[in-house]
């Protein structure tokens, strides 16, 4: 699939000199995998979780448990039009970067960095979290200060150590290409006499991030019966990961292998960072200083480095940290209220190493989507590369 | 804070304590109810359907003995010397796992449906799992329809009993000693039993309901941990006819924020033996537990609807019954989504005798401001707790209870259980089981009429015509047939019928 990716990726550059010649950008007509089309038009998502119940429908439990209430009902036009958005760099302020600069379906959607890189350098400050499974979130960013893919999608466009664009000039930009009013006015056909909306891209993006599914690894197939998925060093770190001692699974809880609350784990910045606050500054709380969103433990294998601001470069180093004592990294002279979970398991050598092997059983890239060989605006997709040959090394 | 779970907003509570107290002119009229002749809780569950009938001829028959369904037919048994995790592994959803007496070192974890390991007791010897203070836990379960009775379970570091989201589950006639962190724990299920054990030696609660609708937890007797039975973020749960005694607190129901499930609702805590909770605290660190002041008998923080009845309450030296909420927990983070107050608790007549002898000096100050010399206390309450009520209250020794109206209801007798029949297992049509397999794994790779990973599924449908056995029996074991095309991974972890309903799926469908 990578392969096939890297391939789209060079005939795209190949043809960019010629994008006269090319025949017009379509959309898609049909769902994509793992959604069904239904009689109305619109693409449902189809998981064999929906055979199991969830205890006050929460979808957080064990084995077979439901999945959270989900976004879905987007038409395929809509979802395939947030797809050339997402990958064309036309959405950032100077045509450098795209949402896809940071979400790199080659880097498990998160682009391989400690921090991401804004369009002039910049460090952004955090992470790029993965976007697998973000259409059962209910809340967006490390310190969850948005509540919906939409209001999310203003952060980073906008930011300007980020994408570096306003309102204005997206609207804008998108209006003045033909392509694109076409292409919009087929996926929101009930507004076709008007022009572009910002509240359409966000739609439209919106649409397209909720088909990043990813709910078929080897732990999924244990799951849903197949017991020999799992090798028998997974199925210990597996049980080392949801027994009490290191009580992973409290805040990774599956099937999402998040809980979507905030905790105050104490994870230390990189050297030379300062402290990041995190929930603190979203919710006016002093007591979740250095608060963050649970993340999500799929495809984790694929998303280092780790944490907020990517102090671990190794996922083991990730998971030794919580073995290293409550509170080992808060700095010296602050107090933060950290969470009962954090304790000091004693975990050995050898059950540190089974639970990164469980982790690796939480991988599953086969809806992997499909980096477009153009996109409207007939810059090259995805953008400027980055240099990540340093950090990808470590995976 | 390991001292006192209470008081962060002590201050405050003294100032108006005081104000209250001496705008007060006459002493309060004593008012008398019988609990025998008053009105009856209504109970906070109320069932649908057929579960409600079942619920309601249940009800009527004296109790429900049995959520997990009926026994089923087929049994192992396990010997001394032999896996019972083995067994496990090899048996079929729908087993009995026999346990003889001995010794077995080992974790045993249930990811399927309708698995009891039920021990073997010979003149008084049982099945002992011994975790040797090497292994977590002792068992692990997410399978539905789960029961584990007559072990033994003792030197483990997590917990004796752990469940994550298994539904209709009975843990029953346990011995569980020096278990870890939690003795018993279904974590995430409905409808649950937790009867007839004895448990010891837990560092936080020996008994643990979290996040748990419908469980019943009845006739343990629970000692020498450092909180006795803990009902937390649950709702419609029963807690009756426990000997709960020497843990630093007896009775707890929480709301815990910072959970995915928010709420602590209806939650009746009667007939229980409630003594000498004076233990000192061994909570570990940072754990809610830890600041709980060592002798509370029953503690309610932010939980809704709890009912107090019916409970010998005695010889807890902070105090018998202490209602607070997460504002006085000073050790306890927030929750934009959590209610902080313990709402609409309704304290019915218990016997309280020698509580709140050698209570902390920060209830003595709130005491005070009543005009209560202390040396006594049976019931205590701290920061708001809206829409609650007490009958006969003159018999109690109380602080800070001056707005608790009379309740409207005296005993819970018409509520006699919360649990539901066993839930048949659901029906999932073959069909649509094929549909949702496809789509959900097999569309990566195949759509109807174009290329992607694999052919258009119109061409699989030119080729197997009316043969769905022939796909289904091909995925299980691909051959590379097609030079343009990559190798078919093995989808062999579908069982039979579900490749089978694939295929079928694949064969009919139109677009």
């Amino acid at each position: 699939m990578r392969r096939l990716a890297v391939l789209l990726l060079a005939v795209a550059c190949a043809s960019g000199a010629h994008a006269g010649t090319q025949p017009e950008i379509t959309l898609n007509q049909r769902c994509p995998p793992g959604f069904e089309q239904t009689a109305a038009g619109v693409c449902e998502l189809r998981t064999l979780y929906q055979f199991y119940d969830s205890l006050e429908n929460r979808g957080v439990g064990g084995t077979r448990t439901a999945l959270p209430p989900h976004r879905d009902g987007f038409t395929p036009q809509q979802i395939d039009l947030g797809r050339y958005l997402f990958f064309d760099p036309l959405l950032s302020g100077d045509g450098t970067l795209s949402c896809a600069s940071c979400h790199r379906p080659d880097l498990g959607l998160a682009d391989g960095r400690a921090r991401s890189i804004g369009i002039h350098g910049e460090d952004a400050g955090r992470a790029a979290p993965t976007l697998w499974n973000v259409a059962f979130l209910q809340r967006f960013f490390w310190d969850a200060r948005a509540d919906s893919l939409e209001a999310q999608a203003a952060g980073p466009l906008y930011s300007p150590r980020e994408m570096g664009n306003d309102p204005a000039r997206l609207v804008a930009s998108l209006n003045r290409n033909a392509t694109y009013r076409r292409l919009f006015r087929e996926a929101f056909p009930r507004e076709a006499a008007g022009p572009v909306t910002e509240r359409q891209v966000q739609a439209a993006l919106a649409a397209f991030q909720t088909s990043l599914i990813s709910l078929n690894s080897r732990y999924d197939r244990y799951v849903h019966g197949y017991a020999a998925a799992l090798s028998p060093r997974e199925i210990e770190g597996l049980n080392v990961f949801r027994s009490f001692v290191a009580r992973c699974s409290e805040c990774h809880t599956p099937p999402l292998f998040t809980n979507e609350q905030i905790a105050v784990i104490g994870a230390p910045e990189p050297p030379g960072r300062p402290f990041d606050v995190g929930a603190e500054a979203t919710f006016g709380s002093p007591k979740l200083k250095g608060g963050f969103k649970v993340p999500t433990l799929r495809n984790v294998t694929r998303t280092a480095p780790y944490m907020h601001s990517g102090a671990f470069t190794q996922l083991r180093d990730a998971v030794e940290f919580y073995n290293k004592g409550r509170g080992h990294a808060v700095p010296k002279d602050m107090h933060l209220y950290l969470h009962w979970h954090i304790t000091d398991p004693h975990l050995t050598e050898a059950e540190i190493d089974r639970v990164v092997d469980f982790l690796g059983a939480l991988t599953d890239e086969a809806f992997t989507p499909v980096t477009p060989a153009r996109v409207p605006s007939g810059l090259t997709p995805i953008g400027r590369p980055h240099r990540t040959a340093a950090l990808s090394a470590h995976k | 804070m390991k001292k006192g779970l209470l008081f962060g907003l002590l201050a405050a509570v003294v100032a108006f304590g005081a104000g209250a107290y001496f705008g007060r002119s006459t002493k309060q009229d004593v008012v008398i109810s019988s609990s025998t002749s008053g009105a009856s809780y209504g109970g906070g569950f109320k069932a649908a359907g057929d579960a409600a009938e079942a619920l309601k001829t249940a009800a009527a028959s004296g109790a429900l003995k049995s959520v997990a369904g009926p026994a089923p037919t087929n049994v192992v048994v396990v010997k001394n010397g032999e896996s019972i995790q083995a067994a496990v592994k090899a048996a079929p959803a729908g087993t009995i796992i026999r346990v003889m007496p001995g010794t077995y070192h080992e974790t045993v974890y249930i990811d399927k449906d309708d698995i009891r390991i039920i021990g073997v007791i010979e003149e008084g010897r049982r099945a002992m799992l011994d975790g040797q203070k090497k292994l977590n836990d002792a068992i692990l379960y997410s399978g539905n329809n789960f029961v584990a009775e007559n072990l033994e379970i003792r030197n483990y570091k997590g917990n004796g009993i752990m469940g994550q989201a298994g539904n209709n589950f009975e843990i029953r006639n346990n011995v569980i000693a020096d278990a870890g962190v939690y003795g018993i724990f279904p974590q995430l299920g409905q409808n649950g039993i937790v009867e007839h054990n004895v448990v010891s030696g837990i560092a936080d609660a020996a008994i643990y309901i979290g996040m748990s609708d419908n469980i019943h937890v009845a006739h343990n007797d629970v000692f020498d941990s450092v909180a006795g039975i803990e009902i937390e973020n649950s709702r419609h749960c029963i807690v009756e006819h426990n000997y709960v005694h020497n843990n630093s607190g007896g009775l707890l129901a929480f709301v815990t924020p910072g959970l995915p499930i928010k709420t602590t609702i209806d939650v009746i805590l009667r007939n229980n033996f409630v003594v000498g909770n004076n233990h000192a605290n061994f909570g570990a660190p940072g754990s809610t537990v830890a600041g709980i002041p060592a002798g509370t008998g029953v503690l309610v923080m932010a939980a809704d609807d709890v009912v107090i009845e019916g409970n010998i309450i005695s010889d807890n030296k902070v105090a018998g019954i202490i209602i607070t909420d997460h504002a006085n927990a000073a050790n306890i983070t927030v929750d934009p989504e959590s209610e902080p107050n313990s709402d609409r608790v309704s304290i019915l007549d218990n016997v309280m005798l020698r509580n709140g002898y050698d209570t902390i000096k920060e209830v003595k100050a709130l005491m005070l401001t009543e005009g209560k010399r202390g040396g006594a206390l049976d019931i205590v309450r701290v920061g708001p707790s809206p829409g609650s009520c007490i009958i006969n209250r003159h018999q109690y020794v109380t602080a800070g209870l001056g707005d608790f109206a009379e309740c409207a209801f005296t005993n819970t007798a018409a509520t006699s259980t919360y649990l539901l029949p066993p839930v048949p297992p659901r029906v999932i049509k073959p069909d649509e089981r094929g549909k949702v397999v496809f789509l959900g794994i097999c569309s990566g790779c195949h759509i109807y009429n174009g290329r992607m990973i694999g052919p258009p599924v119109q061409v699989i449908q030119a080729l197997y015509l009316d043969n769905p056995q022939g796909i289904a029996d091909y995925i299980a074991k691909p051959v590379k047939k097609r030079p343009d095309y990559p190798e078919m991974p093995p989808q062999d972890y579908l069982d039979p019928q579900t490749r089978l309903a694939v295929a079928k799926y694949m064969l009919d469908v139109k677009n």
